[in-house]
């Protein structure tokens, strides 16, 4: 049997910013759950591992890699899976997740997340990343949807049939980032529920929400960009709720890696996602409930 | 060594377009780009990332220098030494070098050595963790053995010796000192260290930096006192203080040498 997506709670969680430790703490397991970025935990030691030690006492933990480059032509860099297996093995995260994208190429790190041209051969390559990556840290992996800004050569494929043959092959969950599938869309143009009722929500262990910023080109077509620095958009919480219809409640997370503002805007954002779980939560119970009645009735 | 392609004249795959493209701001986007001129918010999504990464390693610097300076200067750090691993707590060692010999910054001719102390203080914070050990062990030892002795320093510690009041700089620069009028001309050396959960930067005297040298490469208490000079009772005050600052994390005494447990 396949393990479970994910371990984390069905609930808000949030990123953890250092400079929030001390209201973290005095708040106790108030978030339900946090999501750390793993190389921020690669350095020898010092307060970061140590301030880590402690919440992962407070609360389960999502461990979020920014840098395998999962999707790069290269082979993996295999001290980086090393230093993955370590952090998953020190701190049991209930969730290991990384995106499909490249961000090393002939040893440059480039710090963002690269597109990659859809199409069978990539599909191969990433597959194979996956599969070496889940048992290097020995636990099923979510893969993240990008942002995109570009259309390549040599794509043949759709983002949605892609996610779902990768995690065909190496039966990884995925991660859903509704912002960067309302991004992409505004992007490249394409309706933002099309793309979600299309994606195998089945497969989602989790669910990223999060800001972005709106840039007009020289044609006076918007484009935006998933900058993490301000809260979510209207547009992308409509979207959270239609998708929380089909799925029920699953972990939640609000970004917000620039511009990080104080603790309470975190919290509010965490609200309005624990908000909208609940009434999914509500909506899944009746549906049980009306499900068990149907049932007596038959049965009647 | 990079294997080279299989032809030179072959076209470049799709990520190496890319790669090539990125940190080469005057090349046209790559072939592989359809819409090309969307290629622009990849570039500066990466250079401004790290530039924004270096900021938050170089606070003091930005501040002497301003935002505008530093982040032109950043950006050209930036796309000359990119960082080659995903670390990136890693990453901007080489730009207290850089710096000071960026010819823009020719006029504030003490910024290498700020920018020194910083990337002390960051590789401090994220050093490995060694446990103190408290005097009482030194005392331990039988008085003819002392000098022979090597103290094992904290793997946080560093040392930087500057022309300029570089403590006193990056003080005010990070605003945990008020602003004064400094001597420019007063030389300060730095002692940063970390035996716990905060950084402690501080000003030593050139004795005790070279006392500090001398036990970090292995020197014995007697060799450390000889190169750093003064009299019993400032070899005391110094050999307290490395007790008192958690520097001392081991201790191998005279002829067996046993390190000594916290």
């Amino acid at each position: 049997m396949k393990p479970p997506l994910t371990m984390l709670p069905e609930r808000a969680g949030l990123p953890f910013k250092h400079s929030h430790w001390p209201e973290i703490e005095a708040a106790g397991g108030a978030v339900s759950w946090y999501e750390v970025h793993a190389e921020n935990y690669m350095g020898a030691g010092g307060p970061p591992h140590r301030m880590l030690e402690a919440l992962r006492a407070l609360t389960p933990l999502s461990l979020h890699g920014v840098g395998l480059s999962i999707g790069g032509e290269g082979p993996l860099n295999r001290d980086h899976l090393e230093r993955l297996r370590g952090l998953v093995e020190r701190f049991q995260p209930a969730s290991f997740s990384e995106h499909l994208a490249w961000s090393s190429h002939d040893d440059v790190y480039f710090n963002d997340l690269l597109p990659l041209p859809y199409n069978a051969e990539t599909v191969a390559r990433v597959a194979d990343h996956i599969d070496e990556t889940q048992d290097a840290v020995g636990m099923r992996m979510l893969l993240e949807n990008p942002s995109s800004y570009v259309e390549l050569e040599g794509a043949d494929m759709e983002e949605v049939d892609f996610l779902v043959a990768v995690a065909e092959r190496t039966g990884c969950g995925l991660l859903l980032d509704i912002n960067n599938v309302y991004v992409s869309a505004v992007n490249q143009g394409f309706a933002p529920e099309d793309y979600l009722d299309r994606f195998p929500l089945h497969l989602v262990g989790e669910i990223h929400l999060a800001g972005h910023a709106v840039e007009v080109e020289a044609d006076g077509g918007k484009l935006l960009i998933d900058s993490h620095d301000r809260r979510v958009d209207e547009a992308v919480w409509a979207l959270f709720e239609r998708t929380l219809r089909h799925t029920g409640p699953l972990p939640t997370l609000v970004e917000w890696d620039n511009d990080v503002p104080d603790f309470p805007v975190l919290l509010d954002e965490a609200a309005l996602a624990d908000r909208a779980l609940d009434h999914a939560q509500d909506r899944a119970q009746d549906r049980a409930q009306d499900r068990a009645r149907g049932h007596t009735v038959a049965a009647e | 060594m990079r294997l080279s392609h299989p032809a030179e004249t072959a076209e470049p795959t799709c990520q190496e377009g890319l790669a090539e493209a990125l940190l080469a701001p005057e090349r046209p986007a790559p072939k592989a780009v359809r819409t090309a001129h969307r290629f622009a918010v990849y570039r500066n999504n990466v250079v401004l990332s790290l530039i924004d990464a270096l900021a938050s390693t170089y606070p003091a610097v930005e501040a002497l220098v301003g935002e505008e300076f530093f982040r032109a200067a950043a950006r050209e750090f930036v796309l000359a030494h990119p960082p080659r691993s995903p670390i990136l707590i890693e990453w901007g060692g080489d730009f207290p070098d850089w710096i000071a010999a960026f010819p823009p910054a020719a006029p504030v001719p003490y910024l290498g050595d700020v920018a020194r102390l910083e990337w002390a203080w960051n590789r401090a914070y994220n050093a490995a963790e060694a446990a103190p050990i408290r005097i009482e062990h030194l005392a331990a030892l039988p008085p003819e053995l002392v000098a022979e002795a090597t103290v094992r320093l904290h793997p946080s510690h560093a040392i930087v010796a500057s022309r300029f009041p570089v403590v006193s700089l990056w003080a005010e620069a990070t605003e945990r000192a008020e602003r004064s009028r400094l001597d420019l001309s007063e030389a300060e050396t730095a002692l940063i260290v970390r035996p716990d959960m905060g950084v402690d930067v501080r000003k030593i005297d050139a004795g005790t930096a070279a006392f500090l040298e001398s036990l970090s490469v292995g020197g014995t208490i007697g060799e450390a006192a000889a190169a750093a000079g003064g009299d019993e009772g400032l070899l005391a005050e110094r050999l307290a203080g490395l007790f008192q600052l958690g520097l001392a994390v081991g201790l191998s005494g005279g002829v067996s040498p046993t390190p000594i447990q916290p």
